[in-house]
């Protein structure tokens, strides 16, 4: 193998889901993270990079994953990583506490013959459980160099720095570990290996693992040998001849027989490297299990998490946002004053109006992801999933639906993209299909406004009841697709519920700042865009008449005027324009905005309110589009999404208007 | 003598332990449960059971959570009694 460049080690980071290597990564990279396009839960491919001893490090987070068998998609792309990238180091994060678990993955690794290093992550943990582990003992039985960390307080690092570069210059050499899978076993893995040899997969793949792999029966090897004529289909004739032969000797399925042997490798390690004491005390875990998954009180303890989380949000960032906009009102009065007056108009209706309403969100947006981000990394929200399972089983859907639903709240996009980890394809459909129906932190802003100018006393109980009116339509609609369009069982609930964990104020931290980042990038960008764009074409009088031509559509629903029409329409490219197309349209800031929409719209409040769930239900943003495209690979279901919201938004409005009208007549 | 009777992992209580005599599911989820560490054979403790029949196991170490569509087909048998 030749070094493209010679200073330069890329290292992979895998484990399994929760065993800290978000903390680890972040404990390695710092700040110099670099996150696709959207920083997603642990999907999206996160780079970092970091020097140490004169070495460049690049270092890439791959999705946590428990096996590396080809029937999900994170697994597929850790794997694919590691054939087609070849990284110099791979460093295995494990979880000291639940080791014989974890080691599980370092077994597959070591079989694809990469060049392993074992991070013993959550020592603390399993010290305070009375666990002794012996680190050198495990390293001299596995033939790979084990380094204990404890992630979260950044101890152990600059030995696992040290260990990565000893073993990238090849100073720690790596051996594959040999063990047996059973006699037979791998005597038909030594026939299936010479009749690989001359295939030209080989080249990528030790042919000792492609047999390996041919009889766990994974779908992508065979594939490829499929795919590999003539000399791929003899290679699985013998394949077949060899599961026969196992059939005949063994119960269970060849890829059980070996799934087997590796934990049996595994346990016969336990007994030289890991002392537990003689009789272990219920965990700290457990005891919050038995309150948190109780039969009765488990589905309230959500509801109040969630209930207060969104208290907490409101409460907190209210007095926030009215001090911001008090700033920015007086910014754009003086800023009116400027000459020409295209000019003054252009900073003080465009970019203070428009822009800066966008930007005085960020201390709720924050807060919201603040929240996000501690549920995510107590272990909370698996809880919640599993609590959540029979319920969500009722309506069609699978218990993990609740994390895409529960993230949804902070954004769409990574909340769809976490849906990956459901396995059934129909349930991660559906899921996908109602998740941007929970009202996201961008639509947030709309509320907060039109709330606060129509219902000053009972603004958070609006707000609350469009949230409230999004989990309820997610949930309908749900069970609406999965009765009458997307039939089927619904998927099995397997799930590890991790040990609970107290966040570090850290990746708390930097969880809060990428997404925060996300939306002032937003704001720097698409919205700044879409609202200039929006100004011109108002200035310049483009918009009216389109707004006044669709404006008709919505009068039953109370909000008939082309203004709200036009701001809809540019909505569309992201939510929070809406704000800043009415910013614009009035020439004011945010502080005065509420106040213009009702004098200059004539809205009534129950008008506001339809407005409200107008904006909640129809078209997902662009963004949020562009996400279900690529997650569900169909134009046809994308466009099904973009139709049913449309509609479902308006006929909503319209009911709301309505039948309030009925009431207050 | 030990009785041999087999029962549903669904209908164990909880605090009992019990070992895996057969995972009654297709290929792909039989699949699942043994890279989460549950295989025919292995001995396992029922930490929750709850109503509903969905279990909180400790397998392995690990906490798994099954849901009650699995942990019918899954078969168990108790060492004694
Ligand atoms: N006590 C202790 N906690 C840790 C340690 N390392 C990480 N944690 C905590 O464990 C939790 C999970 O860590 P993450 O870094 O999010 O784990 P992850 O592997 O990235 O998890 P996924 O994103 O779900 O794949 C967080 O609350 C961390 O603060 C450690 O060494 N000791």
């Amino acid at each position: 193998m030749v070094k493209k460049e010679k200073n330069r080690i890329t290292v992979a980071l895998t484990g399994n889901p929760n065993v800290g290597k978000t903390t680890l990564f972040n404990n390695l990279t710092g700040s110099n993270q670099h996150i696709g396009n959207w920083p997603g839960v642990t999907v999206e491919k996160k780079e970092g990079s970091r020097s140490f001893k004169g070495y460049d490090l690049k270092v890439v987070d791959l999705p946590g994953a428990y096996s590396l068998t080809a029937h999900s998609l994170d697994e597929v792309i850790s794997r694919n990583f590691l054939v087609d990238e070849n990284p110099d180091v791979v460093v295995d994060i494990v979880d000291a506490s639940n080791l014989e678990r974890n080691l599980y993955l370092s077994l597959q690794l070591l079989e694809m013959g990469v060049n392993l290093v074992i991070a013993l992550n959550m020592m603390d943990v399993a010290k305070s459980r009375g666990y002794h582990i012996d680190a050198g003992q495990l390293s001299r039985l596995l033939g790979v160099p084990v380094v204990p960390l404890v992630a979260s307080r950044n101890q152990g690092i600059d030995e696992l720095l040290e260990t990565i570069t000893c073993v990238a210059e090849g100073k720690i050499h790596i051996d594959r570990l040999k063990f047996s899978y059973g006699h037979e076993m791998d005597e038909e893995i030594a026939k299936l290996e010479s009749a690989i040899t001359a295939g030209a997969l080989s080249q990528k793949y030790t042919s000792e693992w492609l047999a390996l792999k041919l009889l766990e029966e994974d779908e992508e090897i065979v594939k490829k040998f499929e795919e590999l004529k003539p000399d791929g289909e003899k290679v699985l004739v013998v394949k077949n001849n060899s599961l026969a032969q196992l059939a005949r000797i063994h119960r269970n399925a060849a890829g059980i027989v070996i799934a087997d042997a590796r934990y049996g490798f595994i346990s016969g390690l336990m007994k030289d490297v890991l002392k537990k004491p003689a009789a272990e005390k219920v965990s700290i875990s457990d005891r919050i299990d038995r309150i948190v998954l109780n039969n009765w009180l488990g589905i309230p303890i959500f509801a109040a998490i969630l209930f207060g989380l969104f208290q907490l949000i409101f409460n907190l960032s209210l007095p926030l946002l009215n001090w911001i906009n008090g700033g920015f009102g007086r910014l754009s009065e003086s800023a009116a004053g400027i000459a020409p007056d295209w000019l003054g108009s252009l900073i003080a209706d465009g970019f203070i109006g428009g822009v800066g309403t966008v930007i005085s969100f960020v201390p709720i947006i924050s807060l919201l992801y603040l929240g996000l981000a501690i549920l995510e990394y107590s272990g909370y929200l698996t809880r919640a999933a599993f609590v959540m399972d029979r319920l969500m089983h009722r309506i069609g859907l699978h218990g993990r639906s609740v994390v895409p639903l529960v993230l949804g709240l902070g954004c769409s996009v990574p909340a769809i993209m976490a849906a990956r980890t459901i396995e059934n394809p129909k349930d991660r459909l559906v899921t996908i299909m109602v998740t941007p129906l929970i009202s996201c932190g961008a639509r947030l802003p709309i509320y907060v406004l039109l709330a606060g100018a129509f219902f000053t006393a009972y603004q958070g109980l609006v707000i609350f009841s469009m949230y409230f009116l999004g989990i309820f339509l997610a949930i309908l609609f749900a069970w609406l697709f999965r009765k009458k369009l997307i039939r089927g069982e619904s998927g099995h609930f397997v799930m590890e519920l991790p040990a609970y964990h107290m966040p570090t104020i850290r990746s708390v931290l930097i969880y809060t700042w990428l997404h925060t980042k996300a939306f002032l990038r937003r704001a720097g960008t698409i919205i700044f865009i879409a609202v200039m764009l929006f100004w011109l074409l108002d200035y310049s009088g483009v918009i009216e008449p389109i707004g006044r031509a669709i404006a008709p559509i919505f009068s039953p629903a109370g909000f008939g005027q082309w203004q709200a029409a036009s701001a809809l329409i540019f909505g569309v490219l992201a939510k929070e324009v809406v704000i800043g197309a009415f910013g614009t349209m009035f020439a004011v800031g945010d502080g005065a905005l509420g106040e213009a929409i009702s004098t200059q719209l004539g809205w009534t409040p129950l008008a506001a309110l339809a407005f409200m769930a107008m904006c909640l239900i129809y078209i997902p943003c662009v963004a949020t589009i562009t996400t279900i495209k690529r997650e569900t690979n169909s134009w046809k279901w994308t466009g099904f999404v973009i139709g049913y919201t449309l509609l479902l938004a308006w006929a909503v409005a319209v009911l709301i208007y309505q039948i309030g009208s009925l009431f207050i007549a | 003598m030990k009785s041999m009777s087999t029962t549903p992992l669904s209908s164990v209580s909880s605090g009992k332990q019990v070992h895996i005599v057969s995972i009654e599911a297709g290929w792909g989820l039989q699949r699942r449960l043994t890279d989460m560490g549950l295989t025919p054979g292995l001995k396992i403790t029922v930490i929750r059971s709850q109503k509903s029949g969905s279990v909180v196991l400790d397998v392995r170490g690990s906490r798994l959570a099954l849901g009650r569509g699995i942990s019918h087909k899954i078969m168990v048998r108790t060492p004694d009694n």
